[in-house]
């Protein structure tokens, strides 16, 4: 489908814009008449709230983002954070969730290019990738093909570009069966004075695009990752974007090559809406204007209108300003990587986004109209009430579970094969993890670490939350998500450093909806404050609903660590037959919302777990500080499942049985075990430490508990419980997924 | 020695292989584009993982094609050291420098994960430094490492001992054919492989048990 931009606007194009009538309204006050269909266009993807965050600017605006470290914060392509001896790591988070519901492979594919891209336009060579992931419950018919399609994409594309994708999360639960998420994150290293930003400063400085031709894909992919879906939305497939990981890997080297040279001004990829967005927003930064000609715009296809091609979200481009001069050095870098060069406009001093094609002015727009005057909205919102219960007492009494199957054994089996706690290994290990020979903790510990190439520093990274606990409490269960990264972090021995947050959730239209994002900020914001935790950069995913049908609320947190020593780093791992294992932290038995109760009880019932995070920033220092003198080397954090299943995975992952039971006063198992209280960490280490870090730990008024031993018997046993082999409980974690995936596969009609 | 290593478009080991090269032997080795049509004189020539070309059309079809790699085939030829690694080897049995050829890994998936692998073959300039029969670990990556060749082919292969690292009993991730993961050329002067030893020549990196065979190359190439 072509749009001529001779279609007349009536109030029916306006609304497929996703504009309403006062916005449309607006923007006639704005231009000071009818705007052109290539006008409309532009606004309608600049106004969208994937690009403007008009439901959640003014609640976004409440978060830190500040620390002595930062270099730069929210509002450029990705946040920089600095790493020491010149050093600086650059990322962000992403979402893709619309384009990979309805085409899984390149949805995913195009999310992890789209990521790369935010962060290489800033000078930085990519070093690692993450994703976090949901999908809708097993047994729904669409979900093992979007599972599949979504592993493959982020394999095909990330494993093609050589940059390790080293870990992130999976969950199922039904509110996802018509909104998967897939998030994105991407990590990358530059020197500190080699970053690159999007102020296109200065007039009669040259436009040039570089990259792939531009085609009809992806035209409107802002606007559709701004509305709901509705039955018939995967007629939107047009609209997906297709990836080409082979041209990014080229752009990526020949952007680093012409980075090494000074002839930059300013670069941005053209991500969501394409080449519109890209200048508009470098114009905006640099305060100046643009002035562009489509008649030069590389182009794949015949017969493109001015409005095909400011639409388009053809992928693998990028936009650049140049120093007037450089053309031709930047075209023989480009031309080497056989990639397109075009030089298609020129910055101006008339602050305005100004269009050609064809010899006729085809758009003309105030820069200001497409960036500050675009709407934002104090929505209204309302906080509804949270879930309460099953909270655990100081002194451990017995619930209603203790009615149900009291074998615990069998119930961490149980547990530890369930969809959300399985071994993902049938995911990771369709991810190149390794290449860049710099991962030194792969998937499967608390957080993924990567060295600093020719240095011993690592960077670790972790991305997180729980979206179940956000759905009870979406205040407490979105400062838990920013806990348990900063806990992960910490789990390794690296300083957490900051984060992106990918703020996944419904309709903000719906009060009880807004009421859930502003909680979620407000609980991020708090966290991140007590943790010295800034938010550098992130994204913003609404309208992730089917039918009317919210996902649960899902905040997802991607933090970054720094690690002086990654001889240090510690492991989840056990490590030899005879250490003591400790508990840093209070076990207060806390089952609300716990995958004991789900899986176990078969309810999702109860309080989230309270996040002190005074608390776990105390019990996260005496850990980490442990780890950085050198004295202890293996720890987990304790989180979904609570203190069984973590010793579980310890003894899996270091193959060393062990021996525990319960601690101190309490006498209910149960709680005991699966309770999912916060700010915990488990320990391992030779018994011969033990009596003075358990003293040091009191010292400094921290909840230690000393819980048991490792030793040489395969066996994982529970005092006064019984015992089961490590190898059982192995078949049981590892065999859920590939078991899942190979299963009689339902039809999809599509 | 002098090594040098080929960068096709979309090379992406080709890092990895220059930082455990210069570990290894002291030296950085030349990093030569695909389009040059000289490789410069150098005693070994590695040919890197990755996908060249975004392997689009058969894996390597394209890169053997390349300037690089005609002048390759007839350093080769003389009697120069070639290693191809991964994508390396898929180029050289694309470039008829190896026999055989790399298929679809038989899970149909890309994998990704440590290997035992057996040294089936010390008598060569790359595993002279290992035990025979020594069982190492070395990671692979790859969507088309399954190994096959017609019957004659593995027979010879395997009777004039050139077959010089399998994956051990068990552990053939891809499906390969009698379980090779590694191969010589009848000359013994070219070995491609799909494990990357390049990954485990490092503590950190959970091995080094990649180190012994650019130990190799160093001791027998000076």
């Amino acid at each position: 489908m072509t749009h001529q931009n001779s279609r007349p606007i009536t109030l029916e194009v306006v609304r497929e814009h996703g504009l309403s009538p006062e916005e449309y309204g607006r923007i006639q006050q704005l231009l000071g008449r009818e705007p052109s269909l290539v006008e409309l266009g532009i606004f309608s993807v600049m106004w969208s709230e994937h690009c403007s965050y008009k439901s959640t600017r003014v609640h976004l605006r409440k978060l830190p983002t500040t620390a002595p470290w930062v270099i730069q914060g929210p509002g450029e392509n990705a946040g920089v954070i600095d790493i020491g001896d010149g050093d600086s790591c650059i990322f962000k988070m992403e979402s893709h969730n619309h384009p990979s519901f309805i085409e899984p492979y390149q949805g995913a594919a195009t999310g992890v290019g789209g990521i790369m891209r935010d962060v290489f336009t800033m000078g930085a060579r990519p070093i690692a990738m993450m994703n976090a992931l949901r999908f809708g419950e097993p047994d729904h018919p669409k979900t093992r093909h979007l599972v599949d399609g979504v592993v493959r994409g982020i394999g095909g594309y990330g494993n093609c570009m050589g940059v390790p994708t080293v870990g992130g999360e999976v969950n199922f639960h039904r509110s996802y069966n018509g909104n998967i998420l897939v998030n994105a994150m991407c990590v990358g290293l530059a020197r500190t004075d080699k970053i690159f930003k999007s102020a296109a400063k200065g007039a009669g400085n040259p436009v040039v695009y570089v990259g792939s031709k531009t085609g009809r894909d992806g035209i409107h992919g802002a606007t559709m990752a701004s509305a709901e879906f509705s039955e018939d939305s995967e007629e939107k497939r047009p609209t997906v974007q297709v990836g080409d990981p082979f041209t990014e890997k080229l752009l990526l080297e020949a952007c680093l090559e012409l980075m090494a040279t000074d002839a930059i001004v300013a670069i941005q990829d053209m991500g969501a809406a394409g080449l519109t967005s890209s200048s508009a927003e470098m114009a905006d930064k640099g305060g100046s204007g643009i002035e562009l000609d489509l008649d030069r715009v590389p182009q794949r296809e015949a017969e493109m209108t001015a409005y095909d091609m400011m639409l388009s979200e053809s992928q693998e481009r990028m936009l650049a300003v140049l120093k007037p001069g450089r053309e031709g050095e930047a075209e023989r870098i480009f031309r080497k990587w056989e990639l397109d060069f075009a030089v298609i406009g020129v910055t101006t001093d008339t602050h305005r986004l100004v269009v050609k094609h064809k010899g006729d002015v085809v758009a003309d727009i105030p820069v200001h109209a497409l960036s500050e005057e675009a709407p934002r909205y104090e929505r209204p919102y309302q906080k509804r009430p949270v879930a309460i219960g099953l909270t655990g007492e100081t002194k451990i009494v017995p619930g209603p579970y203790s009615l149900a199957n009291r074998d615990i054994l069998r119930s961490l089996s149980t547990i530890l094969s369930s969809p959300d706690m399985a071994s993902r290994r049938w995911v990771w290990e369709q991810y190149d993890h390794t290449v860049m020979a710099d991962t030194v903790q792969i998937p499967g510990g608390d957080a993924a670490v990567v060295r600093v190439r020719g240095t011993n520093k690592g960077l670790a990274i972790t991305t997180d939350v729980s979206p179940r606990y956000c759905k009870a409490d979406p205040y407490e269960g979105a400062k838990q998500a920013v806990a348990e990264a900063w806990r992960n972090i910490t789990a390794v021995g690296a300083r957490p450093l900051a984060v992106t947050d990918n703020l996944n959730y419904g309709n903000p239209e719906k009060p009880e909806i807004m009421g859930e994002i502003v909680a979620g900020v407000d609980g991020i914001g708090e966290a991140c404050r007590a943790l010295d935790f800034p938010v550098i950069g992130g994204n913003c995913s609404l309208y992730n609903e089917t039918n009317g049908e919210g996902i649960l609320p899902t905040p997802a947190i991607g933090g970054v660590g720094l690690m002086a020593d990654v001889h240090r780093m510690a492991t989840i791992a056990l490590k030899r037959a005879s250490d003591a294992i400790i508990v840093i932290g209070e076990t207060r038995g806390h089952l609300g919302q716990s995958i004991f109760m789900r899986e176990i009880q078969h309810t999702e019932a109860g309080a989230c777990p309270p996040v002190d995070l005074a608390t776990e920033k105390k019990n996260g220092d005496f850990v980490r500080k442990l780890i950085e003198d050198g004295r202890v080397d293996t720890v987990h954090d304790v989180s979904d499942g609570g203190l069984l299943v973590a010793l579980a995975e310890m003894a899996l992952a270091g193959n060393i049985g062990l021996e525990v039971g319960i601690a101190g006063e309490t006498t209910e198992s149960i709680p005991f075990f699966f309770g999912e209280d916060q700010a915990r960490y488990i320990l391992a280490l030779p018994a011969e430490r033990t009596q003075d870090i358990l003293d040091e730990a009191r010292g400094h008024g921290i909840f230690v508990t000393a819980l048991g031993k490792t030793h040489a018997a395969k066996t994982l046993r529970v005092t006064d419980e019984g015992e089961i082999p490590l190898s059982q409980l192995r078949t049981a974690h590892e065999s859920w997924f590939p078991n899942y995936m190979a299963s009689e596969e339902v039809p999809v009609t599509n | 020695m002098k090594s040098a290593v080929v960068v096709f478009p979309a090379s992406n080991c080709d890092r990895d292989a220059a930082v455990a090269l210069e570990q290894v032997t002291g030296n950085k080795p030349h990093m030569v584009w695909h389009a040059d049509s000289e490789i410069p004189d150098v005693d070994l020539i590695v040919l890197p993982g990755g996908f060249a070309y975004g392997d689009y059309l058969r894996s390597g079809a394209m890169a053997a094609l390349s300037n690089a790699m005609r002048d390759v085939i007839e350093k080769a030829q003389k009697g120069v050291t070639v290693l191809g690694i991964c994508n390396g080897f898929q180029v050289l049995c694309e470039s008829r420098l190896l026999p055989g050829a790399l298929m679809r890994n038989a899970g149909l998936k890309f994998t990704c994960r440590g290997v035992g692998l057996e040294v089936t073959e010390t008598q060569s300039v790359f595993t002279r430094k290992y035990d025979s029969g020594q069982r190492v670990t070395f990671p692979v990556a790859n969507g088309e490492g399954n190994y096959t060749a017609d019957d004659d082919t593995l027979d010879r292969l395997e009777g004039e001992g050139r077959v010089v690292f399998r994956y051990a009993e068990g552990e053939n991730p891809n499906g390969s054919a009698r379980n090779i993961a590694g191969i010589l050329n009848e000359k013994r002067n070219v070995l491609g492989l799909m494990p990357h030893p390049e990954r485990v020549c490092d503590p950190l990196l959970g091995g080094t048990d990649g180190r012994a065979l650019f130990e190799s190359l160093l001791e027998g190439l000076g």
